[in-house]
């Protein structure tokens, strides 16, 4: 019934809008102007507003980019990731200015050109040398930051390791995740998900000697200085081990083990200690107080960044980076694999 | 073959065609339904665009309902979604579902077929002086395979177990496998097949875009006199033929693996309880296939639009388009490097870094043909003598669009800088910004521009002005906070952000979203509005209303089976001699003969 009274009333609406511009119209034709026509009064209020939005444009971009500055993500808590930061920063650096610059001169262009019937425009069809300038200037400016981002990148993905870094596996499924530490071998044991059975959630085979000392936790923790390589694997659907702290993302893809190596720098301790960290968690527990809601402390997390079923906006699990005895403490409380069977 | 070879005879015979048609009555059926005169064809492609358009854009509206106030009752929600949104929260699975069919919509169905399909029929015919598409008949299957396929995907809204839900993209193994998510049953089968019949429909209209702009350009029309729409709509659909065939081979591996047992991109799944038979495939392939086209295709949507403002911007500054040449070789060169590009969508998913790496090179150097582009169309602007027409101000939001968003494409196309926000808001933000954005300007500049040359009405200039700046303003505002949720560390297709409270301070960014998107989506009510006012009741437009050089405004208003009675006009000149020194107006179409000692500009 409700929905029949809107749909009425916006027939209605519709009609009404109808006759009145009928009757503008009429008006105007009866004066013998035509209102379609674009006036030198039209390019003149058009032109202007192109100047406005262009203020208010960049004056919305300066407020955002000061008030939002606070939801960012702090720091990076890994060392590859403050290089990845730099190079952020300077490629943001980089294409502002390129913002600064073009979006001026088209909406300058656009008020300052805003024509008069009696006027008469240029004629410029093309010149040589202009844009050979500005085909050049991008294509240096884009090869500077191509070898810099590949440089970056190759460090990243390629980490000169004077230290045997420590395995761990992640292992995604709808909707949760697990760690698998290599224990003392430092050596995965073989798995697949064709073992999975009772508490063998992660198909470990217990055939395989390298297995038996893997320890299956659901926290993630880190000693703070040492080098991890992650091995990812998943159970069901693609996942994405995004871990936004320490700039690391990886997918984890069924049938395939993928990887990557990281070097956390930063213990959670230090890290809520930051001044960025302080605010951040601060404002979040204004707002969480104001609904009722449990306090905030700042962890580092691992979310799902690809879209794996209807929980996918929940899939999380707490990563703790500690000193290294504070790391073998909590490991020591954990259970191997073998005795787990 | 006869209609090809009656195609053939029009296009050379000279005598009168101010009769309606060779071969049979008009009536109803033939005339606006199965209609083969590509000027039907074009308003069918635009008013089935539209309609898509705007389920589309009132799913966007319910989930940013969702998204920027969730747990919160919304009776509109209950009503829409019934079962789907109890007590009118929306549930997660339907959230997954709108946003899938969202992108969907708006990728293939507005901004490939209601735009290229739109301008593509309307314009090349008329702009290169043909009397026709090669093959109506090729056309009108075109359309109609289109029009099949729409129907389809708006059914598949109806399934019991829910649409498609596995995202735009359709990753298997989420999309092959109901057990993951109940989209991925009979609503993935009903995307599937629609998606099929849609790049049969597009394979058709594309061959026959080519075959009419090699063959039929009337007398004079070189390829270099050539407006830049035809130039863009051409590379369109040779982009079209080269990677839509792609898609269709991922999407029928993607059906054998669904209901025939094959492993192409599934192995050692373990699901529901128990482990699947797949073995040996890879998901990964799947990715490397989607995105062979996935690429191109955001092209396949942009350099319509650019074509459009070309047109749109020289016109209305009264200036040559600044560059022809470097502006048909950066269309060549966004073309070509289109195909070997498509690994930046791919950089995590743990391809060869070395591979990265050539793929972070190819990227960054689209770059360049595009900033060209961009200094073109501002350079045009200099010491023009505007005149703001709804068209003009929408291309100029297109310049000021893609501007923002290539910028922002520098950060995703680097590999390195990729990890962090892959997959986050700040994606959402560039391509809606660089693709979304700048093709709906450009297709509403399209239709405020062409409006008089479909239906020979003017649109309603005052509330055209009302729809550009609401327009215009809502859609920065939605888009450009995305950038600091993105940078906040924000997924995309999260359904809500509150199991994180790292996030909640982003509550209020997202209600600002949300509340533009509103006021975006009434400002369209006042566009629809017009649109159909003035089909109906518009005034009538002169036959040239924007004086402008190209040859679809030398054929007649009313709209004739063959476009021009008598004779074809023959070109003379380039489409972009206006304020050219030495003529008495500021225009100088492409028929008027050089004058004596006059010289010919490129
Ligand atoms: C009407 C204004 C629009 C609004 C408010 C809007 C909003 C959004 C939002 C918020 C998302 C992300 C949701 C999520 O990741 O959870 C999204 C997804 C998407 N939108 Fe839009 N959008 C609009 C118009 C468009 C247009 C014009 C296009 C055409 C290119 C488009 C294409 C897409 C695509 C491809 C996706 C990704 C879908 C997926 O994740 O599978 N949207 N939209
Ligand atoms: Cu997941
Ligand atoms: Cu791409």
């Amino acid at each position: 019934m409700s929905a029949l009274l809107i749909i009425i009333v916006l027939v209605l609406a519709g009609v009404a809008i109808g006759q009145a511009v009928r009757i503008f119209e009429i008006s105007n034709a009866l004066k013998g102007k035509d209102e379609n026509e674009i006036t030198d009064d039209d390019n003149k209020r058009q032109g202007w507003y192109m100047l406005i939005f262009m203020f208010g444009m960049f004056i919305t971009f300066i407020w955002m980019s000061a008030s939002y500055w606070e939801v960012m993500l702090p720091k990076s808590a890994s060392v590859h990731g403050k290089e990845v930061d730099n190079l952020m920063a300077i490629s943001m650096i980089v294409i502002t200015a390129m913002f600064v610059v073009t979006q001026p001169l088209l909406f300058y262009f656009a008020f300052k050109y805003k024509g008069k019937k009696a006027n008469r425009a240029t004629f410029v069809s093309h010149n040589d040398k202009l844009e050979l300038i500005w085909t050049f200037i991008p294509a240096i400016v884009l090869a500077g930051l191509i070898l810099y981002g590949l440089s970056t990148w190759n460090s990243t993905m390629f980490r000169p390791e004077d230290e045997e870094p420590m395995i761990v596996e992640i292992y995604a499924k709808q909707f949760g995740w697990n760690a698998r530490y290599s224990g003392a071998d430092n050596q995965l044991g073989y798995a697949n998900v064709r073992n999975i059975a009772g508490v063998n959630v992660l198909g470990v085979d217990d055939t395989d000697g390298a297995s038996l000392d893997d320890i299956v936790t659901t926290e993630l923790h880190l000693p703070v200085g040492k080098p991890v390589l992650f091995r990812f694997r998943a159970q069901d659907v693609i996942h994405s081990a995004f871990m936004p702290h320490f700039r690391v993302q990886m997918n984890c893809v069924p049938g395939a083990v993928t990887q990557f190596a990281v070097t956390p720098d930063v213990t959670t301790v230090e890290m809520r200690k930051e001044q960025d960290v302080i605010a951040k968690t601060a404002t979040i527990n204004a707002i969480r107080k104001a609904k009722g809601e449990e306090l905030y402390e700042f962890d580092y997390v691992l979310l799902c960044n690809k879209i794996c079923g209807s929980a996918h906006y929940n899939m999380q699990m707490k990563i703790v980076v500690e000193s290294q005895e504070e790391f073998d403490n909590w490991m020591s409380s954990q259970k191997t694999f073998a005795e787990t069977l | 073959m006869s209609d090809i070879q009656s195609a053939e005879t029009m296009h050379t015979d000279t005598h009168d065609h101010s009769h309606d048609d060779h071969h049979h009555e008009a009536n109803f059926w033939n005339t606006y339904v199965f209609s083969q005169d590509h000027k039907m064809i074009a308003k069918q492609f635009l008013l089935t665009g539209i309609v898509m358009g705007t389920i589309g854009m009132m799913m966007s509206v319910l989930f940013r309902l969702q998204l920027a106030w969730p747990e919160q009752g919304f009776p509109i929600l209950e009503k829409l979604l019934g079962k789907w949104a109890p007590d009118g929260v929306m549930d997660s699975s339907i959230y997954l579902a709108l946003v899938t069919i969202h992108g969907t919509i708006m990728v293939f169905f507005v901004l490939t077929a209601g735009l290229s399909g739109t301008f593509s029929n309307l314009l090349i015919p008329l702009q290169i002086g043909a009397r026709d598409m090669a093959s109506g008949f090729m056309n009108m299957l075109s359309y109609w395979f289109f029009f099949v396929s729409s129907v389809i995907m708006v059914i598949s809204l109806f399934v019991t177990s829910g649409p498609a839900s596995a995202g735009w993209t359709v990753y298997p193994p989420l999309s092959a496998l109901p057990q993951a998510i109940p989209g991925s049953g009979a609503g993935m089968t009903l995307w599937l097949v629609s998606m099929t019949l849609f790049i049969v429909s597009s394979l058709l209209g594309a061959l026959n875009y080519i075959v009419t702009v090699l063959n039929l350009r009337t007398k004079g029309m070189s390829m270099t006199r050539l407006p830049l729409t035809i130039w863009a709509f051409f590379v369109t659909a040779i982009l079209g033929v080269l990677s839509f065939p792609v898609l269709l081979s991922a999407a029928l591996l993607l059906v054998f693996d669904r209901s025939m047992g094959t492993s192409f991109y599934l192995s050692d799944i373990f699901i529901g309880g128990e482990v699947l038979d797949h073995a040996g495939g890879s998901p990964v392939l799947f990715q490397h296939l989607f995105w062979f086209l996935g690429h191109p295709e955001v092209y396949i949507i942009l350099l319509p639009a650019l074509g459009i403002t070309s047109e749109v911007i020289a016109t209305n500054s009264r200036k040559p388009i600044f560059g022809y040449r470097a502006m048909v070789g950066s269309i060549l060169a966004i073309a070509f490097l289109s195909f070997i590009v498509w690994g930046h969508h791919m950089f995590v998913t743990g391809m060869n870094p070395f591979l990265g790496s050539v793929f972070t090179f190819t990227t960054l150097l689209i770059a360049i043909p595009s900033a060209v582009k961009a200094f073109n169309y501002i350079t045009t602007l200099w010491k023009g003598n505007i005149r703001f027409t709804p068209a003009m101000l929408f291309s100029i939001a297109l310049v000021s669009t893609f501007i923002t968003g290539g910028l922002t494409g520098i950060i995703l196309g680097d590999s390195a800088l990729d990890i962090n926000v892959h997959d986050t808001y700040f994606v959402v933000a560039h391509f809606h910004i660089v693709m979304g954005l700048s093709a709906i300007f450009g297709m509403f500049a399209g239709i405020y521009h062409w409006f008089p040359r479909m239906w020979g009405r003017r649109m309603n200039k005052t509330m055209g002005y009302f729809h550009f700046w609401l327009t215009f303003i809502s859609a920065y505002g939605v888009f450009f906070p995305m950038h600091f949720l993105g940078m906040a560390g924000l997924p995309r297709r999260y359904y809500t952000n509150t199991a994180f409270p790292m996030f909640d301070d982003l509550a209020d960014i997202n209600i600002l979203i949300s509340n533009f998107a509103i006021l975006g989506a009434i400002a369209q009510g006042i566009f629809f509005f017009n649109f159909f006012y003035s089909m109906f009741r518009g005034k009538r437009s002169a036959q040239n209303p924007w004086k402008s050089n190209t040859l679809e405004w030398t054929a007649p208003v009313e709209h004739i089976h063959g476009n021009w009675p008598g004779e074809l006009p023959t070109v003379h000149r380039w489409a972009y001699d206006y304020s050219k020194p030495g003529m008495d107006e500021d225009f100088v179409p492409q028929t008027i003969p050089l004058g004596p000692g006059e010289e010919e500009t490129h």
